[in-house]
């Protein structure tokens, strides 16, 4: 891959004096654990200059999740013919209810169930235990939603701590109910950010669901799985249609608008195609030890990414496949021709500055790229050293590279580098906005998507202009 | 079902099943199979006593909110809060993880001060837990005061710290916990004999709507009555967008907060999330201290401005006199378009008083009052307030009821339209009526945080809000020989 062009004004020198003056501002302790999550972007360099996936040092304001919001805001929730159970207090269920946007189909409450189910622990139950509790409460939701494909139990802090045993509850229901009983040990305080979490649940899925069932029509030769898209804004909807014309099956997604039957029965596909590497590669290994199937990161977002990915899975295939993928790129070629001549030419020259959760980043650069956008510096909330890795020939020389960014931080670095656009998260949102910088939101898609393949770069684009080049941001500064 | 088990092959629900499914969920069995739920909670109508600590700890002037606990809760909450505010909503965490969980959380609390301290350079730092510290039995008391003697952060700093598990109590019993801490922190050794500052401690209680504040400030405003609002989120939730972000965009003053203690009176508007603080009032304030009902329609806001004026001794001016006329004026002008008509209510207990209390006064009927939370009291006082109104008279009460519980109400006995916050948006859409959003949080509408629903003004814009969805209903749904020019 050609090395990106380098960013005016910005070196590998003037990073790292940033970083230092930054570094400087803080007690020496925390600069002394905070130093190594900082660096000058090195493309070449292997492995990539900074640390991640370590302990959040305490109140520097990180914006970090926990493992519950990896297992259920991020892995589970999306399945949609489960019933997902917030087991402990009422708070987490609640702030997890319907913020991630990851939309499913089907009719709520009967075979889809976007909703919050609770125990809602009270003192008692952390006193005596809330195991009778939960047994109880898989019966209740059984009986009201009778179409459920199976039921997780997704565990808060208090669960782990007094010593409950989900476990022995989800075998003994699942027995009784005759249906899936999933337990998940994710408690809030287990690892260090969402991504335990994610690995959790990877994990419940390897020993309680993968290989439980079977596709019911015989397996073809050009049947996929996609794993790690959770539909955000609609994306897999987006993302499906063109892998189905350029010829494959696409027999279940992990998780997105996802049915948890045919994510049991994914290990019949050929091929399994991963979006977000960090919170799902783990089944695709065991996956591809044990069944023997192959796995390929593939990227969406925008029209140079789209190419690169629809090739380099056409190539796992044969000719018919390849032919057809040649005919799709040709097909949306001035489809997207015509995205680009309207954006472009207000976006060119812009710089954006990314922090999302452990993929985006990396991921949605090529699109920004595509626009004539420059990103200045990324990072990840909950990535670790592999999804560096794969970011530092993403980005040009000497850019600002940020592990677990502090508000802190973060507000330094952007201060310093006025980028045109920051795209992060809802907590950063009105920070930046209220500075007078335009802003999306890059886990949520700001309320709009889908971002994800052709269609998605088409609402992409308008987005990205309107953010930057909206006219409201020329009222900030009072002319009196 | 072991991993050796047989092999099942993936099912699709057969469309009878779905249908009959469907339909059944709307039918008075299921809801009598639904109101038997022991265990099972679907869709509560409220959160976690952390989350309302925080809201009291932003609203002071320069005080960072500083959760003990888990990293995952505090962005949560923080996220609720940019979520319905549309602000930037500051708070940090010391972070515990397994270790903390063994050990206890001291060194983290330690490390989390000293840093939060040094980057942030707060005024004061409001500490409360999720439930992992309450769970392991933190003791917060000697971990604050050991902070402070091994120099972590300096001895003058007031840190007020609250109690907050979420395996008791909701948002609104965290707000109460946090403002009381505070409020001791700051008022001790505050206390003059014989002195009186002349104001008015005004407590808003957890209040999502940065309007109402406003709303208050005005009256007082106008009544020339002085004031300290204890917290005053009207300013560090609704700040300005001027190319200057502010971590402290305004709030109670410490100074003010502290000398509060030495008003001439204090009035909570909110009973339930105020309970404790006012216990704590009522033994160490001077002046008259009282609890009012949150002023929602003319006759409550008519006695908080009677009360205002008997206290204080000022006249209620002739421009707010007006305003109540002008109110009424609006309210009789449009009845015709509230009469009788049904409403389903749910919120927090002080909030749902104030509309019920609207709603009877326009001569609508809340028909189905659901608050998911509270006690026996809560509903004597609500039946206290129904009985009052021949309006009320149809009215049901459920408490420690969730929103699948209201569903199953709005299918089988429907009413006209549905009050609350944007958690009710599944049931309304399944019952085919409008959901009005007054509550917290509304995080799918923009700018509501910034309409009143107090006072005469908050009166006019509930009502304008209600009527012309009725009649925005009327003209999209009618056919076309009923369609006409004046409504």
């Amino acid at each position: 891959m050609a090395e990106r062009k380098p960013v005016p004004g910005i070196t590998k020198e003037s990073t790292e004096k940033l970083i230092r003056e930054t570094l400087a501002e803080m007690p020496a302790k925390a600069a002394k654990k905070r130093a190594p999550h900082l660096g000058a972007n090195e493309p070449s360099a292997s492995p990539c200059a900074v640390k991640s996936n370590k302990k959040v040092v305490p109140g520097v304001m990180s914006q970090r999740g926990c493992a519950y919001a990896g297992a259920k805001g991020v892995v589970w929730g999306p399945i949609r013919d489960m019933v997902h159970v917030s087991h402990g207090p009422v708070g987490c269920g609640v702030y997890s209810w319907g913020t991630r946007r990851n939309l499913m189909q089907g009719i709520p409450g009967v075979t889809s169930f976007p909703m919050d189910f609770t125990s809602d622990f009270q003192e008692r139950d952390i006193v005596y235990g809330g195991d009778k509790k939960l047994e109880k409460l898989l019966q209740e939701a059984d009986e009201l939603f009778p179409l459920n494909k199976g039921m997780s139990i997704l565990s808060e802090c208090p669960v782990g701590l007094i010593g409950d045993d989900i476990n022995a509850v989800a075998k003994k229901m699942e027995s009784e109910l005759g249906k899936l009983v999933v337990p998940c040990n994710c408690e809030g305080f287990r690892g260090v950010s969402q991504s335990l979490g994610h690995h959790i649940s990877n994990d419940s899925i390897r020993d309680h669901i993968i290989g439980k069932f079977e596709f019911r029509e015989p397996v073809g030769p050009y049947d996929i799985a996609l794993i790690g898209d959770y539909n955000i804004g609609g994306d897999v909807w987006a993302a499906k249609p063109i892998l189905e014309e350029i010829g494959l099956n696409v027999k279940s997604v992990w998780t997105g608008d996802g049915e948890v039957e045919k994510i049991g029965a994914t290990h019949q596909v050929k091929l399994n195609l991963i979006h977000c590497y960090r919170s799902m590669n783990y089944m695709c290994k065991v996956m591809e030890e044990k069944w023997g199937i192959p796995w390929l990161e593939y990227n969406f977002f925008g029209p140079t990414k789209i190419e690169e990915s629809l090739r380099a899975i056409a190539a796992l295939f044969d000719e018919t496949i390849q032919e057809k993928a040649e005919l799709v790129i040709a097909k949306y070629k001035p489809m997207m021709q015509a995205v680009l001549d309207e954006y472009k030419p207000r976006l060119e020259g812009k710089t954006a500055m990314l922090f999302v959760g452990g993929l985006r980043p990396r991921h949605t650069i090529g699109a920004y790229e595509d626009l004539g956008i420059q990103i200045t510096g990324a990072g990840y909330e909950f990535a670790h050293q592999d999804d560096y890795d794969r970011t530092a020939p993403e980005m040009a020389k000497g850019t600002l590279i940020y592990d677990d960014v502090s508000e802190f931080e973060l507000e330094k670095f952007v201060e310093e580098l006025r980028p045109d656009l920051v795209g992060s998260g809802i907590k950063e949102k009105y920070v930046f906005q209220k500075s007078g910088i335009p802003f999306r939101q890059m886990h949520s898609w700001d309320y709009s998507g889908p971002y994800h393949g052709y269609e998605g770069f088409k609402i992409f684009a308008r987005d990205i202009d309107m953010a930057i080049n909206s006219p409201t941001w020329k009222l900030v500064k009072a002319p009196f | 079902m072991s991993a050796e088990a047989a092999k099942k092959f993936v099912t699709e629900t057969p469309v009878e099943e779905i249908e009959r499914v469907k339909e059944w969920i709307n039918t008075e069995e299921y809801k009598e199979k639904n109101f038997a739920r022991e265990a099972l909670v679907v869709n509560p109508a409220h959160a976690c006593q952390p989350l309302g600590a925080q809201m009291v700890a932003t609203a002071f002037d320069g005080c960072l909110p500083f959760v003990h606990g888990s990293q995952g809760c505090a962005s949560y909450f923080r996220s609720t809060f940019s979520r319905h505010f549309r602000e930037p909503a500051a708070a940090t965490c010391d972070a515990m993880t397994e270790d903390g969980a063994v050990f206890g959380g001291q060194n983290n609390l330690f490390e989390g001060l000293e840093n939060a301290y040094a980057l942030y350079k707060p005024k004061m730092l409001a500490v409360y837990t999720t439930c992992m510290p309450e769970v392991i039995g933190d003791d917060l008391t000697a971990f604050i005061r050991n902070a402070k003697q091994n120099g972590h952060v300096p001895e003058e700093l007031p840190i007020p710290y609250s109690n907050t598990p979420s395996f008791n109590g909701t948002h609104i019993h965290g707000y109460d916990a946090m403002l009381k801490a505070i409020l001791e922190n700051l008022t001790e050794g505050k206390s003059i004999e014989g002195k009186c500052t002349g104001k008015l401690n005004l407590i808003p209680g957890f209040d999502g709507n940065t309007g109402n504040v406003r709303e208050y400030k005005r009256i007082f405003e106008e009544m020339e009555i002085p004031y300290t609002v204890l917290a005053d989120t009207s300013e560090v939730f609704d700040s300005v967008c001027d190319g200057t972000y502010r971590l402290y965009a305004g709030g109670t003053k410490l100074e003010d907060a502290a000398e509060s203690i030495n008003g001439k009176a204090t009035i909570s508007l909110q009973k339930y999330s105020t309970l404790t603080t006012m216990k704590f009032i009522e033994e160490q304030y001077t002046g008259e201290k009282m609890t009012l009902p949150m002023p929602f329609g003319i006759k409550k806001t008519d006695e908080f401005l009677m009360k205002l004026s008997e206290l204080f001794g000022k006249p209620i001016p002739a421009t707010l006199k007006a305003e109540r006329g002008r109110a009424v004026d609006a309210l009789t002008d449009a009845h015709q378009y509230l009469h009788g008509k049904k409403f389903a209510v749910f919120g927090d207990p002080d909030y749902l008083f104030g509309i019920v209390s609207f709603l009877l006064e326009m001569g609508a009927i809340p028909y189905h009052i659901l608050c998911s939370r509270t006690n026996k009291k809560f509903e004597k006082e609500m039946k206290a307030l129904l009985a009052a109104s021949p309006f009320g008279a149809t009215s049901k009460i459920y408490i420690n009821k969730d929103l699948w519980h209201m569903r199953s109400l709005l299918v089988t006995d429907p009413v006209d339209g549905m009050i609350g916050d944007t958690h009710g948006k599944w049931a309304a859409r399944d019952a085919k009526v409008p959901l009005f959003r007054i509550g917290f949080p509304i995080i799918d509408r923009v700018n509501l945080h910034r309409s009143p629903v107090v006072g005469y003004q908050g009166a006019v814009n509930m009502l304008t809000m209600i009527a012309n969805k009725f009649l925005d209903i009327k003209d999209e749904t009618c056919e076309d020989q009923w369609f006409e020019m004046m409504r």
